[in-house]
């Protein structure tokens, strides 16, 4: 049976982790590759790196950083932030990344969803949503890291990019981001009730049942968490086996 | 001892070299592991690995376009029968046919056909994931459990058309080849390099293997 994945998330600026990290083992804990190996050896399923560095150069910063993490971890690997256009996806297919997760561009040029699904594989391309609940039942989509509003309709949205190849979609509620107050049930579930594509629940998740409502309730294929793992709050095992308990497959 | 990965533009060949490298490192192999387009150099190789990611006729154009490569690759493992392993789309590329954008022949090394995943609409497409493997017994599947998970995505499946082609399954709404072999010829749907320790073994077996 197809088991359910946990993928934690490490926000990268400029080749270090933000939000601050307190992992006591690591010799530099802001290291993205050394806390990409420490939940490599924990269980994570797969791993996403979010480049949030707003300048150009430090492209090539991240192509290093993904380049190392490739050569430690052998799980896969997603990685999105300011991917613009084919060559930056080839640039981060070459470093190491197995996925390449689309947001603001994807918005912005619905055929570069097409030629990059075409040109590099369905299963290579990730659609990074970022939806806002605007009226009762009704969700719109944000870019530019949530600070711009589009007027479209997240559900839409979703629908358009899984028929023109995105292979998966990574679907932040910001309402709930950094809330710990549990996924936006209600959004994946429209979502994952009309699209055959895996969804990635992301946004919001604090405690163990938070995990399981995101897949039991929401019907997500897999679940994406940042500060709940990187605070010590939750160690991946545990949440698996809370998981396995509730006769959830997962990959212990 | 030479093991070639070869160069025709896949994304995931970094992965996979590394993975290699550091199993071969582990174990203490005696492999020499290049990544490489060049038929010279493969020509010199004890084993061969063919990665692949993408669509089925872009990486087959892919590799025809490079002077020589195919007639390299059957030379050495049709003629000369080295041990030889295809991942992914690098082992679908060994069916006879694929229907993935239209007809497109394969390398025809072990019959069979590439079709698309048969899922009902509660199984999602890609098959993306870590999924239970059960096979046969054989020395490439050394000190590996049955049942244990090996990470998938694809669409695509390869449909063996005798039954001792197929080394290993996995069910996804049917069942899936995961892994095909034929004499020196092996590949695996699902992908070694990014499957963790038990992708490690495969890797190992492979290297240790001799058909």
């Amino acid at each position: 049976m197809l088991k359910k994945r946990i993928i934690p998330c490490l926000d990268v600026d400029n080749g270090r982790v933000v939000k601050g990290v307190n992992f006591i083992d690591l010799i530099d804990a802001g290291d993205p590759v050394e806390q990409a190996k420490l939940y490599n050896s924990e269980g994570a399923d797969e791993l996403c790196f979010l480049d949030i560095t707003a300048s150009s150069d430090n492209r090539q910063t991240l192509l290093n950083t993904v380049k190392k993490t490739a050569e430690n971890c052998f799980i896969p690997l997603t990685v999105g932030g300011g991917v613009r256009n084919l060559e930056d996806v080839k640039k981060l297919l070459h470093a190491g990344a197995d996925k390449v997760s689309i947001n603001t561009s994807a918005v912005l040029n619905r055929e570069f969803v097409k030629q990059a699904a075409e040109k590099y594989g369905s299963s290579t391309i990730v659609i990074a949503v970022d939806a806002k609940n605007i009226l009762d039942n009704k969700w719109e989509v944000f870019t530019h890291g949530g600070r711009e509003a589009t007027g479209i309709d997240a559900i839409e949205y979703c629908q358009e990019v899984a028929s023109l190849g995105a292979g998966e979609i990574l679907l932040t509620s910001m309402d709930r981001d950094g809330t710990k107050l549990g996924f936006d049930v209600d959004l994946l579930k429209r979502i994952t009730s009309k699209i055959y594509i895996p969804v990635i629940a992301s946004g919001g998740v604090g405690t163990l049942e938070h995990f399981s409502q995101g897949i039991l309730q929401g019907g997500a294929n897999s679940v994406l968490a940042a500060s709940v793992f990187h605070f010590g709050q939750l160690k991946i095992q545990d949440v698996k086996r809370y998981l396995a308990d509730k006769n959830i497959p997962v990959r212990i | 001892m030479k093991l070639t990965i070869i160069n025709y533009g896949s994304g995931n060949l970094h992965s996979v070299h590394k993975a290699f490298e550091k199993v071969n490192s582990i174990i203490g192999s005696p492999y020499n592991i290049t990544v490489t387009s060049n038929p010279l150099e493969i020509n010199e190789s004890d084993k061969i690995v063919l990665p692949g990611v993408g669509a089925f006729n872009q990486c087959k154009n892919s590799l025809l376009d490079i002077n020589n490569l195919y007639e390299t690759l059957e030379d050495k493992v049709i003629q000369k029968k080295i041990p030889f392993m295809g991942i992914c789309v690098g082992m679908q590329l060994l069916a006879n046919k694929a229907y993935e954008f239209g007809n497109h022949n394969g390398f025809g090394w072990i019959e069979g056909e590439v079709v698309k995943l048969n899922t009902k609409e509660t199984f999602q497409v890609p098959h993306m994931g870590w999924n239970e493997v059960c096979f046969e017994k054989h020395p490439l599947f050394t000190n590996c459990k049955q049942g244990t998970d090996f990470y998938f995505v694809h669409s695509f499946h390869f449909k063996a058309a005798k039954k001792e082609n197929v080394l290993a399954t996995t069910n996804y709404s049917e069942t899936i080849t995961a892994a095909v072999i034929n004499e020196n010829i092996f590949g695996t749907q699902f992908h070694p390099e990014k499957s963790h320790e038990n992708g490690k073994k495969i890797i190992e077996n492979f290297l240790n293997w001799k058909p």
